[in-house]
């Protein structure tokens, strides 16, 4: 799974606590080059744009804002960087904004070292990363949807049929491959379970956070706003 | 005062009891209501020239008060002074009796045997009744004791004074009447001894009646306080302590106090009680508490995912027990560092899933105290129409699948949406 033994991937750390980076930039040993820290939303930006490094381990929350804020600023003149939020709390409206604006996956910070280093290199590959919480955020998310759409579809003020089943719907193969990340299975594991290859459940996982990224929803985006509420 | 019959061991009642708790005891067991009891075991010992009492007193000794297993009987066994002294006692009302006879009072024979062992009864139960039997029973002779101490008021004197007229009269007409009075003699002479007693002890009674109720009332608000201090520690001292130890996680403990909240309200404006597993919560705050729980009880990571949400009902809240328990197990026996636990919220079901990736064992060669626990998941679920199944193998950690179908009422309403009412933009 982790990528072949060829270019070890550069890593830039952007969390607010010294001790965090440090802690990280330990945990991460040789198997990746941390070539950078930032601990704020500018800062970040600069420094990114600047050294172009393969991943950007992203905390969701920063003072100046949150991680989003990076994410979207960067991805808007250098598409080809990578971002993997992180968090230690996880309000799941930031972890998903995040995601939509562009990182390629999600885990939280009580992650050990030998996970966060497996889970860099696959995002390095342009895979996707997904923890269970934010499985469980997506299965959660997509999930009243086809109903409540097709209910809404008719009485509602006309001009808005915005249902793409193509990319607001998840599969029932991608479903069952959320509920098990969810259930705290890896990508391996699940591939047993299956019976298929690794890589059809990194498809399935990948094609999961298009949909997530890509979805104009407006459900999804009330569903974050309606879960700050709860 | 009617309770529910009981089926268990035969006990007196340790609580409501007037005297020795028999009638109550008996009350319990027939399903009768007490009072109707009590006055049946009066009239028997009225009709039986007190032969009822020996049942009675009897009783007493040997059944165990409610809550133990000791009758005073067994301690009275060895109680070897006590016994000598009951003798002594029987003895000497016999020889009283005897000599009462034969200075005319030929009457008081018919109840020699009754009062004899009554009084050998009752000395063995002072002996060797526990302190609050004692308290019972001194609470009991208090009229005696005030008899013979002297009357503290001038009142005793007219009572005691009045009552002896009638007494004397009553048993006067009872033992001689003339022969043209003969046919009422039975009735006007008791109802005569009857008054008597009532003058006497009247007052008396109503005083224990009226102190019964005041100790009943002190107890029941005792029993409040500590039911109190109960609730309180279990829910909101808990949420205090899981508040500090979050507090770097905003998100959280808004919630905590949220749902703190919402159970302290609920349980001062509504009387519902906060049970661990209340039926008010959700199930993510179920799921929630269990990782807390275990995260504070057992130091290791839960990682906790709820995808929807609904209110708990019974069912659920079984499903959330059984969970709880295979995530402790997990966390005692696993030795990984990390539980998972995830729950899913369906139209028609909701799912558990609980998931270690520790030592995990032979489901077919398990220790026994393992066996024990797993089997209480599945009777758990079982009992109320759910699934359970674990699945593991040895060196690759254990899942435990809960399965359990959602009402028919509250299917409706939710799906995975929870509270979110269903989509309008």
């Amino acid at each position: 799974m982790s990528g072949p033994s060829g270019p070890v991937p550069t890593v830039v750390i952007v969390d607010d606590h010294g001790l965090f980076r440090s802690g990280v930039r330990s945990e991460l040993g040789d198997r990746v080059n941390v070539v950078g820290e930032a601990e704020d939303v500018e800062p970040a930006i600069s420094l990114i744009s600047r050294i172009l490094p393969d991943v950007v381990l992203l905390d969701v929350h920063l003072p100046g804002g949150g991680g989003q804020l990076v994410v979207g600023a960067v991805k808007a003149s250098h598409p080809e960087v990578r971002f993997l939020a992180l968090s230690a709390s996880d309000a799941p409206e930031d972890v998903i904004a995040v995601i939509r604006s562009g990182a390629r996956g999600y885990v939280t910070k009580t992650i050990s070292g030998a996970d966060l280093v497996d889970a860099v290199l696959r995002v390095a590959a342009g895979d996707a990363v997904f923890s269970p919480r934010l499985a469980g955020f997506v299965l959660d998310a997509f999930a009243a949807l086809p109903e409540a759409d097709l209910a809404a579809g008719e009485g509602v003020a006309g001009g808005r049929v915005s249902f793409d089943p193509e990319l607001d719907q998840l599969t029932t193969r991608e479903r069952e491959v959320l509920r098990l990340i969810a259930r705290g299975y890896t990508y391996k594991e699940i591939a047993r379970e299956f019976t298929i290859s690794s890589r059809t459940v990194e498809t399935h996982v990948s094609s999961v956070l298009r949909k997530l990224q890509l979805s104009t929803r407006h459900q999804l985006t009330r569903w974050a706003t309606e879960r700050r509420l709860i | 005062m009617r309770g529910p019959r009981s089926d268990g061991p035969w006990r007196r009642g340790g609580e409501d009891r007037l005297i020795g708790g028999v009638a109550v005891g008996l009350a319990g067991r027939t399903g009768l209501d007490v009072t109707v009891v009590r006055v049946g075991l009066v009239l028997a010992t009225l009709v039986t020239f007190g032969y009822a009492a020996i049942g009675y007193v009897v009783a007493w000794l040997v059944l165990p008060v409610a809550g133990s297993d000791e009758s005073i009987a067994h301690k009275a066994k060895s109680d070897r002074r006590g016994i000598a002294l009951a003798v002594g006692l029987g003895t000497l009302l016999i020889v009283l009796v005897a000599i009462a006879s034969a200075v005319g009072a030929g009457w008081l024979s018919a109840v020699e045997w009754p009062l004899v062992i009554c009084t050998a009864g009752i000395v063995l139960i002072w002996r060797n009744g526990t302190a609050e039997e004692q308290e019972t029973m001194r609470h009991l002779a208090e009229p005696l004791v005030g008899l013979t101490g002297g009357g503290r008021r001038p009142r005793l004197v007219w009572r005691l004074a009045v009552a002896f007229v009638l007494f004397l009269a009553g048993t006067g007409i009872l033992v001689s009447g003339h022969e043209s009075i003969k046919m009422l003699a039975p009735l006007g002479g008791g109802v005569l001894v009857l008054a008597a007693i009532a003058i006497v002890l009247g007052p008396w009674w109503l005083g224990i009646a009226r102190d019964l109720v005041a100790e009943r009332r002190a107890r029941i608000r005792a029993e409040e306080r500590a039911d109190m201090a109960a609730r309180v520690h279990d829910s909101v001292l808990q949420t205090l302590a899981m508040i500090q130890r979050r507090a770097d996680q905003p998100q959280q403990v808004i919630q905590l106090a949220r749902a703190q909240e919402r159970e302290l309200r609920s349980w001062l404006f509504d009387g519902r009680a906060p049970g661990s597993m209340d039926t008010e919560m959700t199930l993510s705050a179920g799921v929630r508490q269990i990782q807390q729980e275990v995260e504070a009880q057992h130091g290791m990571t839960v990682e906790a995912v709820t995808v929807g949400d609904c209110e708990l009902d019974d069912d659920l809240g079984a499903l959330l027990e059984a969970a709880r328990e295979a995530t402790v197990n997990a966390a005692k026996w696993s030795g990984a560092d990390v539980v998972s636990l995830f729950a899913e919220v369906e139209p028609g079901e909701v799912s558990m899933f609980v998931r270690d990736r520790g030592k995990g064992f032979d489901p077919e060669a398990v220790p026994a105290d393992r066996k024990g626990l797993a089997e209480s998941i599945h009777a758990r679920m079982t009992r109320r129409g759910g699934e359970a199944s674990i699945r593991s193998a040895v060196g690759q950690g254990t899942e435990v699948s809960l399965t359990m179908p959602r009402a028919a009422g509250n299917a409706g309403n939710a799906g995975n949406a929870g509270k979110r009412p269903p989509g309008r933009s």
